[in-house]
């Protein structure tokens, strides 16, 4: 027993390239066994068959003697032997590892059926005398047919399955190679893996940045849409957060390493992605369940044909007895059954990975295919969560320039953050504020200042009542505005009224489409919020929300989501990690909207790294169109499987006289597991409602295939 | 029916009886983990099966499997612990460790993607 503390590698940080070069590794070696037992198939297929005398290759010599025809059988028997244990090694090995743990696989049932064709072939050729008469036929072209179709099937799976978790491979391709990092004062390029926690890293125009860490000098603007799905760049200045694999633009800054090698953001991403491709929607616990006893079951279903023909068939009763066992043992196709849904589990949760979604398991899949009801958050999941100048209303004998300039340069020194809003949202506008002469916050009114000489005041209907200032002139447009769920702030100058700024927490530009795309799914959208009524109702309709809960205490939010449930809804809960975490374990499934780097990934079902309620309707298209797909393969499989054991026992030979070949019941094995890889690989090409427009470039979703 | 058939169907009713036994009835035993420095270990080799398949660990203390893969056949490249929430990729010929602490007594499942090859940790 090796020691604790043996050096074992972390999966996340592999070289990118190992799984495909080991699939591409495993793929070679299929195709040259296969082409061994397809070139040796020819000749001993042109033996075969005395009674189909345009394939039987003697007929051409004109010599069919006794003799010559069991030289023949004895040749082909030889050159089939390599066959077996060449093309066909892997079938033994993997029965006999199974075997010596009381279990039985795919393997089990191909070494059976193979050999069993082998080894009758050959006694029949060797002591005929044995067999009743006419029974001793050999059929070594079963053998030889047989395994390389089947191994002509791994090679194709291979390959296919590859594709499948193609997602992951994009993601750690992500990965830069190199950094450049400050040692001893001078820039040095080292390997990524090199990258210590503290070093400091620089990062040029145009550069991929390495590793997570925090900027401590410069700026620029960060592409991050590789990771968060989000398209537009994102300003970044000292202090704030960058993440590895993420896209520098313009600017060049250096930051402090925080976070490398397996506990990036996106090593993060990777593991969790991985452990969730996994993982297994309850669906298919029915089919491990009948995975765990099918083997064995076909294999008593073999003898108990083997039985009934030997005792009941027509003549040669022994030849038909064997040929319809190792033709039940090869049709059975186990492997179809079992990777139905971890197959088509791989490709949509790694087409979700591509789009800035990360679904944790295979439960939170299949039951986000079957929600019914979605739960907003309202602040910071429809709306932005942060308020903005919405509406500048100038008094008679004031225009919005002057107003904009006036309310901004006195809110300038103030931090409340409805007058950010409007000292941004005014400079957004062309306005540029100046510092007031004078500045005097009034708690629960507003402010004072002094600007260009002017006295400006700023603030509600209580202040201007204070200040004895008539507000006629603009009580009907407050009223509006406070109508749209909007604070209206009154602005005076020199005593006279100037007019009205507003602001409010305004809707993420594109929650309208996603809301839309959710109804189009026949989902039944409702608004959970904190705030009043009014301001709730404005909101909704602005989105199209059909249902508002509003005046929820944060407390009562998952209450409200145990009501909805309570009156049989599938409900998917959507909020940020943090505050709605009790509602968001309440539901059905949780979707955490995060805003990129932050990601509370161990908070809910299914992480949104983008903070676009797209993403909402994009889980539930691709766990709909996930579970359709499992579904499909699933029902296929068993299908197959359930018809193709009994037909190939004969059951359809007493009424029809049908009697399966081996060598088709070999084709159909291979074919069926086949295509079970390809349905899941189609799930590669969905597209869905929710992003119609094509990714931005450099995205991952923009590079797929 | 003849005397053969007579046999050949004995023998085959026994041949089933016998697949049915070893597959599905026949007991096996586990593999004990052995507890070094707080953490029971033990290493497994994947080879058309996991060797050993039950290993046997007490609960409260770390486990250490140490998935040893000596084979190329794309089925056994994951290992899945569906009750851990938790998939491991095996390279080939490279020895993976995946560390537990079991909390609770019972069984903790592991088998490859497509559930042909089983084993699982039985927490005492």
């Amino acid at each position: 027993m090796s020691a604790v503390g043996v050096e074992t590698r972390a999966h996340v940080d592999e070289p990118v390239d190992t799984e495909t070069a080991e699939h591409r590794r495993e793929y070679r070696t299929l195709m040259a066994k296969f082409w061994f037992a397809a070139i040796v198939s020819v000749p001993v297929l042109l033996v075969a068959y005395p009674e189909l005398p345009w394939l039987y290759v003697p007929y051409l010599f004109g010599d069919v003697s006794e003799g010559t025809v069991r030289l023949l059988w004895a040749l082909s028997g030889l050159v089939t032997l390599p066959v077996l244990f060449y093309s066909g090694r892997q079938f033994f090995t993997g029965a006999w590892g199974a075997f010596k743990h009381h279990m039985a696989d795919m393997n089990t049932l191909i070494a059976l059926g193979t050999s069993a064709a082998w080894l009758y072939s050959t006694v029949a050729t060797l002591v005929p005398s044995i067999f009743p008469e006419g029974t001793a036929v050999p059929f070594y072209d079963v053998t030889a047919v047989v395994t390389a179709l089947v191994v002509l099937g791994q090679a194709i799976e291979v390959r296919a399955r590859g594709q499948t978790s193609q997602a992951i491979r994009k993601l750690i391709g992500l990965q830069a190679k190199t950094a450049r990092v400050l040692r001893d004062g001078r820039e040095v390029d080292v390997s990524v893996d090199e990258v210590e926690v503290d070093d400091i890293v620089v990062v040029r125009p145009g550069e991929k940045i390495p590793v997570d860490g925090v900027i401590v000098e410069g700026q620029s603007a960060v592409d991050e849409s590789m990771i968060t799905g989000e398209s537009l760049p994102v300003d970044k200045a000292v202090g704030d957060e960058v993440v590895g694999a993420t896209m520098n633009t313009t600017g060049s800054f250096k930051f402090r390493a925080t976070k490398v090698g397996k506990d990036t953001t996106l090593a993060q991403i990777v593991k969790m992605v991985q452990d969730a491709m996994g993982t297994k929607p309850p669906i298919a616990r029915l089919a491990d369940v009948i995975s765990s006893y099918f083997v064995p079951s076909v294999m008593i279903i073999a003898l108990a044909a083997f039985a009934i023909w030997f005792t009941f068939g027509p003549s040669p009763a022994l030849a038909y007895a064997v040929v319809v066992a190792v033709t039940v043992l090869i049709i059975a196709c186990p492997c179809a059954v079992g990777m139905a849904v971890p197959l088509s589990m791989v490709a949509g949760v790694g087409k979700g990975a591509e789009h800035g979604i990360l679904i944790r398991h295979g439960e939170a899949l299949q039951t986000s295919a079957a929600l019914t009801t979605v739960v907003l958050d309202k602040t910071g999941t429809i709306t932005k969560g942060k308020p903005e100048l919405t509406d500048a209303v100038p008094a008679p004998g004031f225009d919005v320039p002057t107003l904009l300039h006036l309310a901004a340069s006195a809110d300038r020194p103030s931090e409340h953050p409805l007058a950010q809003a409007i000292v941004s949202g005014a400079a957004a506008q062309g306005a540029d504020p100046s510092d007031p002469s004078s500045f005097n916050a009034i708690p629960g009114h507003g402010v004072e200042a002094v600007v260009d000489g002017r006295r400006v005041l700023l603030g509600n209907r209580k202040l201007m009542g204070r200040e004895g200032i008539d507000t006629a002139s603009v009580d009907e447009v407050v009223q509006r505005l406070q109508g749209e769920g909007k604070t209206a702030m009154y602005a005076a100058v020199d005593g006279r009224m100037a007019g009205v700024v507003a602001v409010a927490d305004t809707v993420k530009e594109d929650s309208v489409e996603a809301i839309q795309v959710m109804k189009e799914m026949g989902l039944e959208v409702v608004m959970l919020t904190g705030d009043n009524e009014r301001t709730a109702r404005a909101i909704a309709a602005q989105v199209g929300v059909d249902r508002v809960l509003a005046e929820v205490l944060p407390e009562d939010k998952a209450m409200e989501v145990h009501k909805l449930k309570a009156g049989g809804k599938k409900v998917g809960m959507v909020g940020d990690g943090i505050n709605d975490a009790p509602a968001l374990v309440e539901a059905d499934v949780g979707f955490a909207i995060g805003t990129g780097t932050d990601v509370a990934i161990e908070a809910a079902d299914v992480t949104l790294m983008s903070g676009s309620l797209k993403g909402v309707a994009y889980a539930i298209e691709i766990s709909r169109a996930t579970m359709r797909n499992a579904k499909q393969s699933l029902a296929g499989a068993f299908l197959y499987n359930t018809a193709g054991i009994p037909i190939a026992a004969g059951v359809l030979f007493p009424f029809f006289g049908v009697l399966l070949s081996p060598l088709l019941a070999g084709a159909a094995m291979a074919a069926s597991s086949v295509t079970v890889v390809s349905n899941a690989n189609r799930l590669r090409f969905f597209k869905a409602r929710s992003f119609r427009e094509p990714a931005p470039a450099g995205h991952l979703g923009g590079a797929s295939a | 029916m003849s005397t053969t058939q007579i046999v050949v169907d004995i023998l085959t009713a026994l041949a089933i009886g016998l697949v049915a036994w070893y597959f599905w009835f026949s007991r096996r035993e586990g593999v004990e983990a052995a507890a070094a420095n707080g953490v029971q270990e033990i290493q497994i080799k994947v080879k058309g099966g996991y060797d050993p398949d039950i290993i046997t660990v007490k609960r409260g203390m770390p486990v250490r499997l140490l998935f040893h893969r000596m084979e190329s056949s794309v089925c056994s490249e994951m290992v899945i612990f569906d009750k851990l929430n938790r998939s491991t990729r095996l390279p080939e010929g490279e020895t993976v460790a995946v560390e537990f602490t079991p909390e609770q007594p019972g069984e903790i499942p592991f088998q490859c993607q497509m559930g042909m090859l089983r084993g699982k940790v039985v927490v005492r």
